[in-house]
């Protein structure tokens, strides 16, 4: 499970995704392997949470 | 001159860097020295490089241990959790990955394809016929290789020359899998392959399984992949280089069980407190953050390869927010 996150603009982040289960931030880069693991995820449907209000 | 000359005369292979495998001797355990069962969702959880991967959770452990050959510290260890009959899917393995840019020169995928010879040492609480294989990055292209271990509880050095592999397609010189060195626990029908050859596929040498047996051990240290036809001595780096070297793909810090850092609010709800973090060495790509803060819940505002920027989203309260903890992984 993923969600997305906020920069510090309060905008939502282009730059990386947050894994839920250890709050990890991955980053859009397709070299990454948590990336494209995020990328399997999403091609088998899911879709992430979005960022909290607060954040 | 003279020390040229001598090296020379001794006929041994006194380049460095000659190892491709990183951390072969076992020494860094970044992740932990302690016992891990062994799940289908992680990779790494014990000596740094080291994949141990499996089929099915929770059919054996893999730790540090420091019962090594003759002229090592440590050994990989693996225990089996129960007596698993594989099936033709299953698959049991400690591996590692092998950077392009550290395998580029081998030419795999050319007709010029170097060979290479894989060295190690490995003790078992079982005998028979062992294996593992060499792999691109695409599993398609495989060399399944098998050794003996004669001696049940007993090191014993193994030698594996392997004719590089004229085809299919190696990534060359990138930051990706360029070579993927596999050691079998177990493995089903599905990956049994021609040995000692190249195959189009992905297989796996070896009958023995290590995860049919209760109990069961298997250890491994002293690993070196190397240009040549003979094994040469195996290649120790000092800790310092073998730390570095492990950390282009992952390192923690927790400041010894203080904080790392600090970011300070002028007042409740300041959230331009920013953080940057400079890592260890140049990371094999982007990396995975995972930090912990006190007193706010952390975003990233920059990733790189050589430093990430942090900040506080919503600190409950005016002053500090320590960085307790980062972790920074950009594994194969």
């Amino acid at each position: 499970m993923y969600q997305q996150c906020k920069d510090s603009f309060g905008n939502v982040s282009t730059i990386c995704i947050k894994r839920i289960s250890d709050n990890a931030f991955i980053p859009f880069d397709p070299d990454n392997t948590d990336y494209q693991a995020y990328l399997r995820w999403l091609e088998a449907g899911n879709t992430p949470e979005p960022a909290e209000e607060n954040q | 001159m003279t020390l040229a000359v001598n090296i020379a005369q001794s006929g041994s292979n006194n380049a460095t860097f000659r190892n491709r495998i990183i951390n072969g001797a076992m020494v860094i355990a970044q992740y932990g020295t302690g016992s891990t069962s062994v799940q289908t969702s992680t990779l790494y959880t014990s000596c740094d490089r080291w994949i141990s991967d499996a089929s099915q959770n929770s059919k054996y452990t893999i730790q540090q241990s420091s019962d090594a050959p003759t002229g090592f510290n440590f050994s990989l260890l693996a225990t089996s959790s129960s007596a698993y009959s594989v099936t033709a899917s299953d698959g049991f393995r400690l591996q590692q990955r092998i950077e392009g840019f550290n395998t580029a020169d081998l030419a795999f995928g050319s007709a010029s394809a170097k060979t290479v010879t894989l060295s190690f040492w490995v003790k078992s609480t079982l005998t028979g016929t062992f294996g593992g294989s060499l792999c691109n990055s695409a599993f398609n292209r495989t060399y399944p290789f098998t050794y003996t271990i004669s001696s049940a509880s007993t090191w014993e050095q193994k030698t594996i020359t392997i004719a590089g592999d004229t085809s299919g397609t190696w990534i060359g010189a990138t930051n990706g899998i360029g070579i993927i060195v596999y050691f079998s626990l177990g493995a089903g029908s599905n990956f049994t392959g021609t040995n000692n050859a190249w195959n189009s596929g992905f297989y796996l040498g070896g009958s023995t399984s290590v995860v049919g047996t209760s109990g069961a051990t298997f250890q491994i240290s002293g690993v070196q992949l190397e240009a040549g036809t003979t094994a040469s001595p195996f290649e120790y780096r000092q800790y310092g280089t073998e730390l570095i070297l492990c950390q282009r793909y992952y390192f923690q810090d927790s400041g010894g069980g203080g904080s790392i850092g600090f970011m300070y609010h002028a007042s409740t709800g300041d959230p331009n407190v920013h953080y940057i973090y400079p890592y260890k060495a140049t990371m094999r790509t982007t990396p995975t953050v995972t930090i912990t803060v006190s007193n706010t819940t952390p975003g990233t505002q920059y990733v790189g390869v050589n430093s990430c920027e942090v900040f506080a989203t919503s600190p409950g309260t005016a002053g500090e927010s320590r960085v307790n903890s980062i972790i920074i992984s950009a594994e194969l």
